[in-house]
């Protein structure tokens, strides 16, 4: 969030303050810094993805799955959202990656063994996935968009909108995440 | 950076997570590509929403992030299930329901 304001301060045009000059050469400093943290965050998220879907232990797969996860917390904060940074990590590096690493233990004691994964189709499934991405890409003919200053606290914003024109689905979404426990719970009970 | 750099990366995560879950065997293995191509989504809407300056990206994010950890518990309470009964995690060899 101070991040946030910092850039809004920057952008604003610049006043007749003899600090004026300085105050520009700190914004073309944070664009740096900003295109060099998008550029590694990126690298980082492209190879831990290609680690999940390629390597062949699962627990190794999942842990590829983390740095993806963070990686893209990383990516949200570049985007000045810093609640839905802290969210990602909370919610995805903390409780996503808990369970599936529960679930995989589980599994794994239960048959005694380490379970080896095994991929199939590997071609089939890069032309797919080619297919699907030069096909996406397509879409970027329209004209690129340059990025707007940062107007006020973007979390004080969405707390507004939460409990203002989306309250409804907010609740709903309450609703849903309980029968979806409840309905894990009665799936994975012990006298199943 | 512009919006393009952000688009770009998110739609390279999706092809990524869409190959995982066309060629992996293992659930889990699927459910976590599942999980890529929903993280690519959500870099996807938080760009549009940062350079739009539209909050509504914003709220459908954290409304995506809240779906898929239910779909995460739910799907794997599946597998443990499936899993005590058939004792494998394979999807190939779970074909119950071929007719």
């Amino acid at each position: 969030m101070g991040d946030g304001q910092q850039a809004a301060g920057h952008a604003s045009p610049p006043q007749d303050a003899p600090g004026g000059g300085e105050d520009a050469g700190q914004g073309v400093g944070r664009a740096t810094l900003e295109t060099l943290g998008f550029w590694t965050t990126a690298g980082v998220l492209l190879a831990s993805s290609l680690g999940v879907v390629l390597t062949r232990n699962l627990f190794h797969s999942v842990l590829y799955l983390a740095v993806a996860l963070v990686a893209t917390a990383v990516e949200f904060l570049l985007l000045d959202s810093a609640f839905l940074f802290g969210v990602q990590l909370l919610l995805y590096a903390g409780g996503v990656v808990t369970i599936v690493v529960f679930a995989i233990m589980l599994t794994e004691r239960l048959v005694g063994e380490s379970i080896r994964q095994t991929s199939r189709h590997l071609v089939n499934g890069a032309v797919v996935a080619a297919g699907v991405l030069v096909g996406v890409l397509g879409f970027l003919i329209t004209p690129d968009v340059p990025r707007p200053p940062v107007e006020g606290d973007p979390t004080a914003a969405l707390g507004r909108a939460l409990v203002g024109p989306y309250a409804l689905p907010l609740e709903l979404l309450g609703v849903l995440l309980v029968v979806a426990l409840l309905g894990a719970l009665y799936f994975a009970r012990a006298d199943g | 950076m512009n919006l393009h750099a952000y688009l770009v990366l998110a739609a390279m995560v999706f092809a990524i997570g869409l190959f995982g879950v066309v060629t992996r065997r293992n659930a889990v293995g699927i459910l976590l590509g599942i999980e890529l191509m929903l993280n690519a989504v959500n870099i996807n809407l938080v760009s549009f929403a940062r350079f739009h300056a539209d909050l509504a990206g914003l709220v459908f994010t954290l409304f995506t992030i809240a779906i898929t950890v239910a779909e995460v518990a739910l799907g794997l309470a599946i597998v443990i299930v499936i899993f005590r009964v058939r004792r494998t995690v394979e999807a190939d060899h779970l074909d119950l329901l071929r007719g």
